[in-house]
């Protein structure tokens, strides 16, 4: 307490070089934050997937159908509490731009919400989603993109299923938190089974995978297990997996482009260090001659161990909350600029935390050089020195 | 009654492998309430000796003892504290913290103290007052002259009422009048408020000040 009145004094006493300063650490800071908020949206569906989810799809590739006959089979393997399924429509709406681009599944209107419990869909909606063969629901963030509403027709151009395409929104879902991703559309299977049916398509009576929701998440592996044995001599063998596993395969894909990412973020870390140590060496080198007169009148080893950390942990943190303030709305506007190449873009608790514990861990280290030389350096040779 | 008692005090530096003799077997007494110079050509170790009675150096060999404690067998830390309590220091430069207002400067020392925040303010408007500085108590060290500087410092040294007073060529960085003023102010504070002073200087117009001058000459001191 006695030295924060000093500490204060002494943030500003150079403006300019403070100020640089905390603009160094709150711009690296921010970079950090963005960073690792990138990086957590990326496999943000590997953190959202449920324990007590698994994926069955081809054991193949991910991209080759499975017969729907294999439903009924898969519900009935012990441990399996319910079947839902989904296929990757894709189309073109309105154009091939990146702007119009978000996922459309055709999916089993009874089940779906009920294996996604996160995804909020009022009972109404869901009846009419249920009821009308050509109904779809979209997620909230494609409302706010789009402008869709109740009763709108989104009309899609077909290229994996060919054709022209209307959707009637009967629903619109949110995420039960900020994690979930509120850019998909869900259609009805039949309505694309029915369309398939009458062009003679491949496609007809397949599904591109199984959501199998099991009663015991600990299961995961006997059960993952008996539904592949089912299907192991067939010529659509299976291959079941957690739906983190199922996410993670996404993932990992990127997998050098992340790390490459965390590298960077952290790097920005030891920047901000070095820039920091520097300023802190500069200014105790500047204040040796003052320290020693504290010394003299009474003050100890600790008080000025105290001031030149003090000095260092204020800068660094304000710099820090300065930077986390910055990020939250650059990371909104990011997000709001990519809503369907990043579906959940927002800076997690944990990257906060993270950052701010950097920040103050970046000051206490800055300090350590500093202070030791400080702290040990005799009186008398303190007040010879020239400032 | 002695305040102060230097006994056979050397004091040896080290500079790598070499070895420095700096002050050699010293002997020095300084009675309660007197007003000591020590004067000495460059390098004869009358700072070094100034450093040692006031607590901020340690001796090779010797003791040195201050009304009664024997500093030199003192911890880094008990000696911090002692030295709060019984040491004023006037340095030659001043030695004021530029990002604190005169008021400030002041009240550092009694940072360290438990007085309450009036008690403090009572005692630096006290001393800023004695000093003669109560109406430039809110200006930074860039706004005073260098008197005024040392003026300020002087206020610093007796905020917490110290016995002993010690001067590091207190007038070396003034001029001839702001220098004639900081030694009156001295002597007052050696004569009216009883503090007993002990100042190194160059100067003999200002060691004509004390009552007692003391000639160190390379680590020695020599009878007068």
């Amino acid at each position: 307490m006695k030295v924060l009145k000093l500490i204060y004094k002494n943030l500003f006493r150079h403006k300019l070089r403070s100020f640089l300063t905390i603009l160094g650490i709150a711009v690296a800071v921010f970079m950090f934050g963005f960073v690792s908020t990138v990086v957590t949206a990326w496999s943000y569906g590997v953190d959202a997937a449920s324990a007590d989810r698994l994926i069955t799809r081809h054991a193949v590739s991910f991209i080759f159908p499975l017969p729907y006959s294999y439903r009924d089979q898969i519900a009935g393997v012990p441990g399996v509490s319910k079947v839902s399924y989904a296929t990757w429509f894709q189309g073109v709406y309105k154009d091939a731009s990146f702007q119009n681009f978000f996922p459309r599944l055709a999916c089993d209107p009874e089940t779906i919400f009920d294996v996604y419990p996160e995804f909020i869909l009022p009972p109404d909606q869901l009846a009419a989603f249920k009821k009308q063969r050509n109904a779809c629901v979209i997620g909230q963030k494609l409302v706010e993109q789009h402008g869709f509403k109740i009763g709108d027709i989104i009309p899609v151009k077909g290229d994996i299923y060919p054709g022209d395409w209307e959707f009637v929104v009967v629903g619109i879902y949110k995420g039960k938190d900020q994690t979930i991703d509120e850019t998909q559309m869900f259609f009805s299977w039949e309505y694309l089974n029915e369309r398939n049916r009458q062009a003679e398509s491949f496609a007809t009576d397949n599904v591109g995978w199984y959501i199998v929701q099991i009663a015991n998440p600990n299961e995961a592996a006997n059960v993952s297990e008996t539904v592949d044995a089912l299907y192991a001599n067939s010529s659509a063998k299976t291959k079941t997996e957690t739906e983190k596993a199922f996410q993670q395969s996404f993932v990992s894909l990127s997998g050098a482009i992340i790390t490459s990412l965390e590298v960077v973020s952290y790097v920005i870390i030891g920047i901000i260090l070095m820039v920091l140590a520097n300023t802190i060496i500069m200014s105790a080198r500047e204040r040796i001659r003052e320290y020693a007169v504290l010394r003299t009148l009474g003050f100890t080893s600790w008080h000025v161990v105290g001031l030149i950390a003090g000095e260092s942990i204020f800068t660094s943190m304000i710099g820090g909350v300065l930077g986390i303030l910055i990020t939250f709305p650059m990371a909104n506007a990011f997000g709001a600029a990519f809503p369907t190449m990043f579906p959940v873009f927002a800076v997690a608790p944990m990257t906060v935390v993270i950052a701010f514990s950097f920040s103050i861990l970046v000051g206490v280290v800055a300090a350590i050089f500093p202070s030791f030389r400080s702290a040990n350096m005799k009186i008398v040779d303190g007040l010879r020195q020239i400032g | 009654m002695s305040l102060v008692e230097v006994q056979n005090v050397t004091k040896v530096y080290k500079r790598d492998s070499l070895e420095i003799p700096v002050l050699q077997n010293i002997s020095l007494s300084v009675p309660e309430g007197e007003f000591l110079a020590l004067m000495g050509p460059s390098g004869s170790g009358k700072t070094t000796l100034l450093n040692l009675i006031s607590g901020i150096d340690q001796p090779t060999s010797g003791s040195i003892v201050v009304q009664g404690t024997d500093i030199s067998k003192l911890s880094e830390g008990a000696l911090a504290k002692w030295r709060s309590h019984n040491i004023g220091f006037v340095f030659q430069f001043y030695n004021l913290l530029p990002v604190m207002t005169a008021y400030e400067n002041v009240e550092l020392p009694l940072l360290l103290t438990n007085l309450s925040k009036k008690q403090k303010k009572e005692r630096v408007e006290m001393v800023l007052k004695v000093v003669g500085l109560e109406d430039r108590m809110d200006h930074y060290p860039r706004q005073l002259s260098g008197g005024q500087q040392q003026r300020v410092a002087i206020a610093r040294a007796i905020v917490t009422d110290p016995t002993l007073i010690i001067g590091d060529e207190p007038t070396g960085d003034l001029d001839r009048k702001s220098a004639e003023e900081i030694l009156i102010l001295i002597g007052r504070l050696n004569s009216e408020f009883k503090k007993t002073v002990v100042m190194v200087t160059h100067d003999p117009h200002a060691a004509e000040s004390a009552h007692k001058i003391q000639h160190l000459d390379k680590g020695e001191l020599r009878a007068n």
